[in-house]
């Protein structure tokens, strides 16, 4: 692995400092969280609606989830959250090969977390398990009524999930690049913390829909 | 904001987090396969919320950082919670007695 270990990072021009230039960064990062959580709530409240209506459906639809992978993705994340924060604290302690090594893993797991959903979504679509019209599942337990519905809610909150890790990817990616580079030291690791946290935010919404969707009943 | 210089939290610190996170993430597994009823949706959004919570405070910092940070989110938290609301009254009140949803 090479590390250029000349660069260093210049303050833009408009802010006071080093530290205004990452409170501003963080902040605006923050704001951005906000707009994610009130996004995925539209999804949680219309579960919650749903759910009140008609439990049996989504006891009925969890039976189609094997929670071992759920559980295995679970596992993932919150190692691959473990990562990104040991990424930050070796760039706050100048070891720069041991920053990449964390992005490298953080990156794999993410790519393995996306793996393990396409085994799940391939299976499912083969079978016909799909959102509203395009139901088709005539095996064991598609007598209950309303079943689709559930696969409404599958397919969009993992959906969404799903389009959050691989913007991850792309993200942990850019960390990669530029941590071959050698931008970030104890000095300078702004774009560590912040797609840290939106990393960790990805991590947050899976805790919840782990259980909402693998376990219910 | 500027609340000053850069904590540096032992690695120990988040792998005893990353440790407690396992272990309720097989809590979450292992209650589920109990019936406690309308109890069981409470116990795993108690269990999420604890870990969430572990998420936020160590591996986000907020724990540590400029106390604006929590304040933005937990707003964002709380006008979710009014949604939540809102909602709830209208599902207990009317949805699930006579609507056609």
């Amino acid at each position: 692995m090479s590390i250029d270990n000349t660069y260093e990072h210049h303050t833009a021009h408009h802010f006071r400092d080093a530290e205004h230039e990452v409170e501003s960064s963080k902040f605006g990062l923050w704001l951005f969280l906000c707009t994610e959580i009130l996004m995925f709530g539209g999804l949680f409240v219309g579960y919650a609606i749903y759910h009140a209506k008609y439990p049996e459906i989504f006891v009925a639809g969890s039976k189609f989830l094997d929670w071992r992978l759920g559980a295995l993705n679970t596992v993932i994340l919150l190692i691959s959250s473990f990562t990104v924060v040991m990424a930050i604290h070796s760039a706050q302690t100048n070891q720069k090969k041991k920053v990449l090594i964390n992005l490298y893993i953080t990156l794999a797991c993410a790519a393995g977390f996306m793996i393990v959903k396409y085994f799940e979504y391939s299976h499912k679509i083969h079978i016909g398990l799909l959102p509203g019209e395009m139901f088709h599942y005539t095996g064991p337990g598609a007598e209950v009524a309303k079943l689709p519905l559930y696969f409404s809610f599958y397919f969009m909150m993992t959906g969404l999930h799903g389009s959050h890790v691989l913007a991850g990817m792309v993200l942990i990616s850019w960390l990669i690049y530029r941590a071959h580079k050698g931008h970030f030291g104890p000095k300078y690791y702004t774009p560590l913390e912040c797609v840290g946290l939106f990393w960790h935010l990805v991590d947050l919404i899976w805790i919840y829909l782990f259980p909402l969707l693998y376990l219910v009943g | 904001m500027g609340s000053g210089e850069h904590h540096i939290i032992p690695a120990r610190t988040f792998l005893n987090v990353l440790i407690a996170l396992l272990i309720l993430t097989v809590l979450t597994v292992w209650v589920a396969q109990f019936h406690f009823g309308a109890f069981n949706a409470f116990i795993a959004m108690f269990i999420a919320s604890v870990k969430g919570s572990l998420v936020l405070l160590y591996f986000m910092h907020l724990k540590y950082d400029d106390k604006l940070y929590p304040v933005v989110f937990f707003t964002s938290i709380f006008f979710l919670f009014v949604f939540f609301f809102f909602s709830q009254l209208d599902i207990v009140t009317r949805i699930v007695e006579t609507s056609t949803l």
